[in-house]
């Protein structure tokens, strides 16, 4: 029997209802006449505290409140990608045709007490029974258990949607539905157990706030290749990985998280956009679409989901969106494919957890924040990983999660990013002087870290080149120099530098101009493909050891640059000049370089 | 909703805050009527309800209320304001009411001043190239229509003279209609209301112009009632009446002052130096009432002027406004004090819509590479500059003097306009070109082969 009590006291997004004993912590309720989404965040006598999802503006003491028995859930079936939820995942465009229906001029506006459930319940999807991969079929007398493939349904072009058998039903196939068209609320099979029989569907339901079980969690071993040169060769992310992009305004957190979700190399692709800009769901929305994936060259949209929880929507809510999203990424996860989860900004999630926290007068650890601000990111950040999932045949999947950090100020030690870096292994660290100067990717080399180059290293040696690893900690060891030799500089100047820190300067600038600085928004330079990111760093940096040999010899670096000429210029610009299908130019213009460099060296003896 | 409640147990009176007991269902949020003893009416709203206790914000303040003998009316709905397009070219207060002497509005429609969240599916993508005349804003930081783009100041800066000059110059080429001015004073002082009225009056633009005014010496928590009112009217103008409308928002620091104001009468827990924690979100309620919005042909642009305390961009009244709207307008007081205006340090803005209202068809091919080429080399030049002021110019190498050289004359030919200098993006584009040809042409590396041949002074048959 569902609770049911009444409103004593709104405050904000706080509700505090009584009457209320025996709702379980954290049950979804309904509260007021108009069925606002709320939950329950502390237990008191018979008074419940529940943070709404909706605006609570008008709503009075007295109303009612009902449970509904369960955690706060999200529906989980074909029919999720391409979409735009809410923060508790409501379709977004269907919530505009449902205002459109009864006030037409307002259909533009989020107004709250909508109901729109998440998948779509007219649709039919045609269900294929085995196994997509290996074509194993389940028979009836088949025992099952969870993760175990049914069937499958083609859910877009590029993603085949393995109907699994929930976690928690276990025991004997009795029957599996023939291949046909079905909508997500359609038996599809029944699994009997102890004499129950327990009807399974396409779609079925999971609180948000409880990972998804699987068998094991493995060691990421594979780099996530995302297109962007400082992040696949100097701080590369590995599917299963987790990373933070912390920087303050301005310094392209959401360019570089566009980025990511645009050109990574996942399969499925979720995109939380918590408490941001409501234009930047939108730019999402209408250009992916039109973008092809560049692994498959289908739709982007086809393997994407929004979630988006805008500044301006229910500070609660923006709570929820983090934890939705993150289970549509396991589920996904569990079919067997690398799923990338970004999350713009983890900060705001955390600044609206410190906002119920003060609603209900919780003691404030540093900043306000409350004292499980670090438990609750770690928890969140724990769910990414490599696993091997339940059920047959044999799958590995993956959770990647990357969570954008604004620090007030672009103060690195506040709380969100300092107890964030405790819990993810790859730190970009977005700088606000590289950003004023318009280099683009801002992320600054110096802080930077990636506990993954190790673990990478092997895919790239096996896949694009043995030397990568030489190639990558030498310019590493040039920008470090370069770094040193600036605080030299800013007291005596460049002129009265050796010759041989003079190059290390120049190099410096071309490893930044030529290498670090991508476009995002120019056709060629947006993405990189790993082999050119090697063919240029490996360009540079032969020259660069060319170069210091002549110096050893005595050449100034002013020859060298006049030996060069122009050849400097284009290997700055090779990264957008060069086709990425034809790196051979590249090769080429190496060759030439390296051949100035000769006659240089004949010329000098 | 219900009709009118009064009741007069006021039993506690805090700040702004009016504690009322005995009342019964009262809505959260709900407008309120205050009548003192003397027959003098304020409003306010409903904060929280505990049970019987309602905890009123009084907008005009408290100061002369009792608790005896203070009838407090309960009025069942939030807080409206008429719309109409008839209030184009009229004044008003911080609540709507006219204080021009003209007539009340004749309401088409009454608004929640609220208003409400925009669904991020039914929001077209902003992507109109906005001509404001100003190059350092059109050829570095380009304003499209729907874009927030506040202007970060700080006092005794030309702010307000910056925003007349691009609500007089503000174009949408091959677009004949002119922009709907909205403008909300918030908690500004006297003469600074004064120039925009004379500037609206004399450059004819008042009919095309609603001012929303609450001045510096007016119940600061009006101000919390402002920027809502005036955006309410400029949701009906675009979508109900196909407006494109410019909301200009000063002065938005005093608007966070307001509010944390009104949080530590209610005792919260603060955030950063004192601010509520919901700063944020509070901010983002008004900043992201602007867009474009599909299947509408109005827009709102918004343009929030604040003053930074202490000029000081981590703030967090800049800081929070930087992570909500698409950008920043920054001025420096270093530029304006070598008297260069407009005083805008290129270096610290940014218009993050820029890339959807710049190429060709919008302004020219070679706009963003410009542009970029703008940004790195001027960042250099002026880092370059501090350098040379340590270990002297002769110190540097030629090509990095060529830098300091371009530095000055970048502030000197294209940053540095006159007030009434309408610039067309052209001009703008090829002035760029001019400064940038005082820089050896490898260290070009931003910009690509073809469009050197193309626009390069060099190539054009220019000095």
């Amino acid at each position: 029997m569902p609770v049911k009590g009444r409103i004593v006291r709104i405050s904000g997004p706080l509700v505090v209802a009584e009457g209320m004993r025996g709702v379980q912590m954290y049950e979804m309720v309904r509260v007021g006449h108009e069925g606002l989404i709320g939950e329950v965040t502390r237990i008191r006598g018979d008074e419940a505290y529940i943070q709404v999802y909706e605006s609570t503006s008008g709503l009075r003491p007295g109303e009612p409140v009902e449970g509904t028995g369960a955690p706060l859930s999200v529906e989980l079936g074909p029919g999720l990608l391409g979409r735009i939820y809410d923060g508790v995942q409501r379709p977004l465009p269907e919530i505009a045709e449902a205002i459109a229906r009864t006030a037409p001029h307002r259909r533009m506006f989020v107004e709250r007490g909508v109901n729109v459930p998440a998948l779509d319940r007219e649709r039919k999807w045609t269900f294929h029974p085995g196994d997509p991969d290996t074509g194993k079929t389940l028979r009836p007398g088949d025992k099952v258990g969870p993760g175990d493939v049914l069937g499958w349904v083609q859910e877009t072009s590029i993603i085949t949607h393995k109907i699994m058998v929930p976690p928690g039903v276990r025991g004997r196939l009795k029957s599996i539905a023939p291949e046909g068209d079905y909508t997500v609320t359609d038996v599809i099979a029944e699994v009997e157990s102890d004499g129950e029989v327990r009807e399974v569907h396409m779609m079925h339901r999971w609180p948000v706030r409880v990972p998804r079980p699987y068998r094991v969690k493995l060691d990421p071993t594979e780099p996530l290749i995302t297109g962007m040169r400082i992040i696949d060769t100097f701080f590369p992310m590995a599917k299963g990985g987790t990373g933070a992009i912390p920087g303050g305004f301005g310094t392209g957190k959401t360019v570089t998280l566009h980025s990511l979700a645009q050109w990574s190399a996942a399969r499925v692709v979720i995109y939380i956009g918590c408490g941001e800009r409501g234009n930047e769901m939108t730019e999402v929305l209408i250009r992916f679409p039109e973008y092809k994936d560049p692994w498959t060259g289908k739709p982007l949209m086809d393997r994407t989901i929004l979630i988006a929880n805008t500044s301006n929507m229910p500070v609660a809510a923006r709570e929820a969106s983090i934890y939705v999203g993150i289970t549509l990424a396991e589920y996904y996860r569990d079919m067997g494919y690398d799923v990338l989860l970004v999350a713009d900004s983890t900060s705001r999630w955390a600044e609206a957890l410190r906002e119920i926290a003060g609603r209900l007068e919780e003691m404030p650890a540093e900043e306000g924040y409350p004292s499980y601000l670090a438990s609750r990111l770690a928890e969140f950040y724990e769910r990414a990983g490599r696993v091997e999932a339940l059920g047959s045949p044999e799958r590995l999947g993956s959770v990647t999660v990357v969570g954008a950090v604004s620090p007030p100020g672009g103060d690195f030690t506040e709380p969100v990013t300092s107890h964030t870096k405790r819990f993810i292994r790859v730190f970009w660290a977005l700088d606000t002087k590289l950003a004023y100067s318009r280099h683009y990717p801002a992320i600054n080399w110096i802080i930077s870290y990636s506990a993954y180059v190790d673990l990478v290293e092997e895919w790239w040696h096996k896949n694009v080149d043995p030397r990568w690893r030489s190639y990558r900690d030498e310019a590493m060891e040039v920008l470090m120099r370069e770094d040193e030799l600036q605080e030299i500089v800013r007291l005596v100047g460049t002129e009265s530098l050796e010759e041989r820190d003079k190059l290390i300067l120049d190099t410096a600038r071309l490893i930044k101009d030529g290498f670090l600085k991508q476009n995002a928004f120019d056709p060629i330079d947006a993405f990189s493909p790993p082999e050119k990111q090697f063919k240029l760093l490996q360009m540079i940096l032969d020259y660069y050891k060319k170069a210091r040999e002549l110096v050893e010899k005595g050449a100034t670096v002013a020859q060298i640059r006049e030996a060069v000429g122009r050849l400097y210029v284009e290997m700055a610009k090779a990264k957008f000049e060069v086709p990425n299908d034809r790196l051979d130019q590249i090769d080429e213009l190496r060759a030439r370089v390296l051949k100035a460099l000769e006659g240089l060296e004949a010329r000098l003896g | 909703m219900l009709g009118v409640r009064e009741y007069t147990r006021v039993s506690e009176i805090r700040g702004p805050l009016l504690v009322v007991e005995g009342v019964s269902r009262v809505a959260y949020d709900e407008i309120v009527e205050v009548e003192l003893p003397s027959g003098e009416k304020r409003r306010g709203r409903v904060l929280e309800v505990n049970r019987n206790v309602a905890v009123v914000q009084v907008f005009e303040g408290t100061t002369g209320v009792t608790t005896t003998g203070t009838r407090v009316r309960f009025l069942g709905k939030p807080l409206e304001i008429p719309v109409s397009e008839d209030m184009l070219g009229r004044i008003f207060n911080g609540l709507g009411e006219p204080i021009d002497g003209g007539p009340q509005v004749e309401a088409e429609e009454r608004r929640d001043v609220n208003g409400a969240p925009l669904n991020p599916a039914e929001r077209d993508y902003p992507e109109d190239f906005i001509q404001t005349g100003v190059s350092a804003i059109d050829g570095m930081n380009t304003l499209v229509r729907g874009q927030k783009l506040p202007i970060f100041s700080g006092s005794g800066l030309p702010h307000n003279v910056l925003a007349a000059q691009i609500a007089r110059q503000a174009t949408v080429r091959g677009e004949a209609e002119e922009f709907a001015v909205i403008f909300a004073a918030i908690g500004i002082k006297y003469d600074d209301y004064l120039f925009f009225r004379k500037f609206f009056e004399e450059t004819g633009a008042l009919n095309k112009v609603a001012m929303f005014v609450n001045l510096a010496d007016e119940p600061a928590m009006i101000r919390l009632i402002t920027p809502r009112a005036a955006l309410t009217l400029a949701e009906y103008l675009a979508y109900e009446r196909d407006m494109h409308v410019l909301v200009i928002l000063t002065d938005m620091t005093n608007y966070a002052e307001a509010l944390r104001e009104i949080s530590a009468a209610r005792e919260e827990v603060p955030g950063r130096q004192g601010y509520p924690g919901y700063l944020y979100s509070d901010l983002a309620s008004i900043y992201e009432r602007a867009g474009r919005v599909k299947g509408k042909k109005g827009s709102i642009t918004q343009m929030p002027i604040l003053t930074m305390p202490n000029d000081d961009i981590t703030h967090p009244i800049p800081d929070l406004t930087g992570y909500i709207t698409e950008g920043q307008i920054v001025l420096s007081r270093e530029l304006h004090n070598r008297g260069i205006y407009p005083p805008i340090n290129v270096l610290m803005s940014l218009s993050r819509l820029m890339k959807e209202g710049i190429g060709p068809g919008k302004t020219r091919e070679d706009h963003a590479a410009v542009s970029n080429q703008l940004y790195a080399a001027y960042s250099r030049g002026v880092e370059l500059r501090s350098l040379a002021a340590v270990v002297g110019e002769e110190s540097l190498s030629e090509v990095d003097r060529k830098y300091l050289k371009f530095a000055d004359e970048f502030e000197r030919r294209f940053l540095s306009q006159g007030v009434r200098e309408n610039r067309t993006i052209e001009e703008t584009l090829d002035l760029g070109w001019e400064v940038l040809s005082i820089l050896p042409e490898e260290e070009l590396t931003n910009i690509k082969e073809e469009l050197i041949r193309k626009y390069h002074p060099k190539y054009r048959g220019r000095p």
